[in-house]
């Protein structure tokens, strides 16, 4: 296999504001293979290939392609020399069909006839073993179908360089692996594919040379094949990192609570959660698995109290001390919740949509679910910002100011601040979704310890993750939805990724319990 | 479906943001080179994003947009009208500023305006768009001058009261309306409070034509003998007593939305419903206590037009400046401190316009076009405050041998 430079980038900089997210980067993208670029959240990845896209311009350094010095200023530019973006958050128009979608915007396809259009798309999707229905519409399509559509509609605009930003971070293990499938295909067709991505055994499996970024920094390049992930890893970080979660074994845990039949139904009328039961116990960590949208956000909204349930759904909390209280959560606000005495701590999966106030700085944040507590009138301050104070230091929150706008603050610290407020209100139930979403390695394994403490607390945790290497290492036990159903609880110590992933896609609910060895041969 | 593709989407952004730990700023490259140009230039003109802009250099941005507003309006001027700019200027500010009389009557202008305007703050803050304080302040004014008519044997300061205490429940239950729709079923609140403005219009029309004598489709002054219900000067002042109300409601306004729990309250509401309900705030009951007092303030700005102003009331006793208190809002951020300057500078340009048209006997459009330039180059400052324009630059070798 001929392994061509398709694309140079020399000295790339970029900036926005007083961030510099590139800083002289220099990468080479060769025809016939597959280079993963490899960072942490914030190492400048996705801002380095959105000047290949066109998205972003540099502010300094040169692009090449196939040699020829370029000025890449729009996307359009990009198709020309083409380049194709896959972006993590898919850029198609929910009421049109897959055709319409891969058409849109081509100005040279408009004396075409449908035929010839559906003709074309059959061929690339033979050529490289997609799965299309030009006729379908994307709002009717899963995750993956529209992750296909948008390869195969970068594709079918001719581009032979393409850019996949994390491509499998909403995947099921299985769909990754066919994702894997097409990927390879198309660099056999001599096609430069570029993957980024920040999970190591993906770079491992599928990359043929890694790129590492780190601050918007070049780290350098190396063969997958010389590359562990532990080399990786130090590549990416800086430092040696300790890659191992701790988990300990739960100390006499007491039923905190405990969910029968939970029935949730969407705006759309649709059953976001169906017969789901579950039992929640002080000291444990609870890990539910899922493709995105099997309902763990419904789950986790019903328990705060935030979503309406239907009939018949039943969650009753017990009281550390006095566990013979049933004290039922059912049709009650956040407040009547409260009100019992229940310290019921949430954060949830849009940290400033619904966590936190974006335009508010650290103390107004602190005092979001306490601000009612003192005070007629006007709001009491004092407390709130020594609490402010406590968490910045306990935690290493980086902000310029307590007032600064949480906003404006990275990824990491938004989570710390939003930890930080719900871990200091010495909850007895502590749920998280997608905890680390976003967060660099050091981060994570910090939020990591944290959950841990409180588990040793005596908490009852629920941590709702997308990563199965981290709820296989982190969580007591397993709960898998598919669709709203529960479709198994697995022990964390024993379950396999297969299992777990096989569960995620079940669609017809199977009652609790650990299915078979079914998964394995797939 | 849908659920989760928003769920997704909703992530994915999220994460998207967090990613690039750029903190929001974003960059939007525009092209506007020809096709035929060569592909290797650099695009003309790239705008980015300021993180952060300091005092010092906003008030300088917005000073030279004053400046080169000024300019622009000279060179129209000298173009089209053949006068001296110069004097035109200085006619316009003694058209604001000029008598005693002039002064009082910008001062009066002013409150009138900044009472609606903080009307509005509320209501704003919670992202709640009130465009129906035109109403607002026709209702408070129809209920004012009811009293005024019908009540007139009550002593002024009972009456006055009286008018106070109505005007502010008849805005305030013009509010409650669209917010009860909002509350219970959602409804878009800008169309449901513009309609009401049509609804405030139609039922003033009605009651002129009951109150009107003399069949000359107006109310005329109301108790022009007994000054029933009129403000008493004050002082030596006129206007005391409108300075006296709209200066404490803007304090008050400004204290309420900043240090008490409603104010917070509205702050997060005004952010996001989804954390308003996570914080357990009981989002219907903030909407409509903030619109029954948006609508309040609104109702008492028309008691103050009515009683303090003008004595009588039309269908224009607003005057439209619902909908110009909806630019003083937003110049101002919706802090009710910085509504005082932006109601200022409003009729400042609205009286100088005035002035400039009866001194030059220029047709009032000519003196319109120049305030509009003003107010445009204020307004465009605010993007130059927030973006920063880069433009293509020079070959280095070239600069380099310029420097030398």
């Amino acid at each position: 296999m001929e392994r061509t430079c398709a694309v140079r980038m020399v000295n790339i900089t970029k900036t926005f504001g007083h961030v510099t997210a590139n800083k002289s980067i220099t990468l080479e993208i060769n025809r016939g293979e597959i280079l993963a670029l490899l960072g942490e959240n914030g190492s400048g990845k996705t801002t380095l290939m959105n000047m290949l896209s066109g998205i972003y311009y540099p502010d300094s350094g040169e692009i090449y392609v196939d040699g020829k010095k370029v000025s890449i200023r729009s996307p359009k530019d990009a198709y020309a020399l083409k380049i194709g973006m896959i972006h993590q958050h898919y850029k198609l128009i929910d009421v049109f069909t897959a055709a319409e979608n891969i058409v849109l915007g081509q100005k040279t396809e408009k004396s075409l006839a449908k035929k010839q259009i559906a003709a074309k798309i059959k061929e690339i999707c033979d050529k490289y073993g997609f799965d299309v229905d030009p006729d379908q519409k994307v709002f009717n399509m899963s995750i993956s179908q529209k992750q296909t559509l948008e390869i195969v509609k970068v594709l079918y605009r001719g581009a032979d360089i393409l850019i996949l930003d994390e491509p499998t971070s909403v995947l099921t293990p299985q769909e990754t692996e066919k994702l894997f499938g097409v990927i390879r295909r198309m660099r056999d067709h001599g096609h430069a594919i570029v993957i980024i991505t920040h999970k190591l055994h993906e770079v491992l499996a599928v990359s043929d040379r890694v790129a590492i970024l780190r601050k918007g920094e070049f780290v350098g390049s190396i063969k997958t094949s010389e590359a562990t992930e532990l080399s990786l890893t130090e590549m990416m970080v800086g430092h040696k990192v300790e890659l191992q979660i701790e988990r300990p074994t739960p100390v006499n845990p007491i039923k905190r609570l405990e969910v029968r039949n939970l029935t949730v139904v969407n705006p759309d009328g649709l059953k976001a959660l169906d017969n789901v039961s579950f039992d929640l116990y002080s000291g444990e960590i609870l890990g539910i698995a899922g493709i995105a949208g099997c309902g763990q956000k419904e789950l986790l909204e019903a328990i705060a109290g935030l979503v309406r349930t239907e009939p018949g759904s039943r969650i009753i909390y017990y009281a550390p001390g006095e566990e013979h209280v049933e004290k039922s959560l059912i049709g009650k606000s956040p407040k009547e919740i409260k009100n019992l005495g229940i310290v019921l701590s949430f954060v949830p999966e849009d940290r400033l949509g619904m966590g936190l106030v974006g335009s508010m700085g650290l103390t107004g944040n602190m005092m979001l679910k306490s601000y009612d507590e003192n005070g007629r009138i006007f709001m009491e301050r004092r407390s709130p910002r020594k609490l402010a104070e406590e968490i910045k230091s306990q935690l290493d929150i980086s902000t310029p100011s307590l007032n600064t706008p949480v906003r404006r603050l990275s990824g990491g610290n938004v989570q710390k601040v939003l930890v930080g407020r719900e871990i200091s209100a010495s909850p007895s139930v502590l749920m998280t979704a997608y905890a680390v979403r976003g967060l660099d390695i050091n981060t994570s394994y910090a939020i990591y310890r944290l959950l841990n403490e409180q588990k040793k607390k005596g908490v009852a945790l629920i941590y709702v993750g997308e990563d199965l290497d981290v709820l296989l290492a982190l969580c007591d036990r397993i709960l898998v939805l598919s669709a709203g159903r529960v479709t198994g609880i697995l022990d964390g110590r024993r379950a396999t990724k297969e299992e777990v992933g096989l569960l995620m896609t079940t669609v017809e609910g199977m009652k609790a319990g650990v299915s078979e060895k079914e998964g394995t041969h797939s | 479906m849908s659920i989760s593709e928003n769920s997704n989407t909703n992530a994915q952004q999220s994460r998207n943001n967090m990613d690039e730990n750029k903190q929001g700023i974003e960059e939007i490259p525009v092209s506007n080179v020809k096709s035929g140009a060569p592909k290797v230039k650099e695009p003309f003109l790239r705008i980015t994003k300021r993180d952060f802009t300091p005092f010092t250099i906003a008030s300088c941005i917005r000073a030279l947009g004053i400046l080169i507003a000024l300019i622009l309006s000279a060179l129209f001027i000298v173009c089209i009208t053949d006068l001296n700019p110069i004097k035109v200027y200085i006619s316009m500010f003694s058209g604001a500023f000029g008598t005693a009389t002039r002064t009082w009557i910008t001062i009066r202008d002013v409150m009138f305006l900044l009472c609606i305007s903080v009307g509005l703050a509320p209501a704003f803050k919670m992202r709640f768009w009130n465009i129906g304080a035109e109403g607002q302040v026709l209702m408070g004014g129809l209920v004012s001058a009811a009293c005024m008519i019908y009540l007139n044997i009550l002593p002024t300061n009972i009456l006055l009261l009286l008018m106070f205490v109505v005007s502010a429940i008849a805005g305030a239950l013009w509010g409650l309306l669209p917010a009860i729709f909002k509350a219970k079923w959602n409804t878009n609140e800008t169309l449901f409070t513009l309609m009401m403005n049509y609804v405030a219009i139609q039922t003033v029309e009605y009651f002129v034509d009951i109150w009107d004598k003399k069949n000359s489709h107006s109310v005329g002054q109301i108790n022009p003998d007994t000054m029933a219900g009129w403000f008493p000067s004050a002082f030596g002042m006129k206007y005391f007593y409108n300075v006296v109300i709209v200066v404490i409601l803007t304090v008050l306004v400004y204290i309420y939305l900043k240090y008490t729990k409603h104010g917070y309250e509205i702050a997060v509401v005004g952010e996001s419903i989804n954390t308003a309900k996570y914080a357990g705030i009981n989002v219907r009951r903030v909407i409509i206590r903030t619109m029954l007092l948006s609508g309040a303030i609104c109702g008492l700005a028309g008691f103050i037009e009515v009683a303090g102003i003008s004595h009588t009331i039309s269908k224009s006793t607003a005057g439209g400046l619902g909908f110009t208190a909806i630019i003083v809002a937003w110049l101002s951020k919706f802090n009710t401190l910085a509504m005082a300057a932006a109601s200022l500078l409003i009729v400042f340009l609205d009286r100088g316009a005035v002035q400039i048209a009866t001194d030059f006997g220029l047709n009032e459009y000519a003196s319109e076009i120049i305030m509009s330039i003003i107010l445009f180059f204020i307004l465009g400052s605010e993007f130059f405050i927030n973006y920063r324009l880069i433009f293509r630059r020079r070959k280095r070798k070239g600069a380099e041998v310029n420097d030398a």
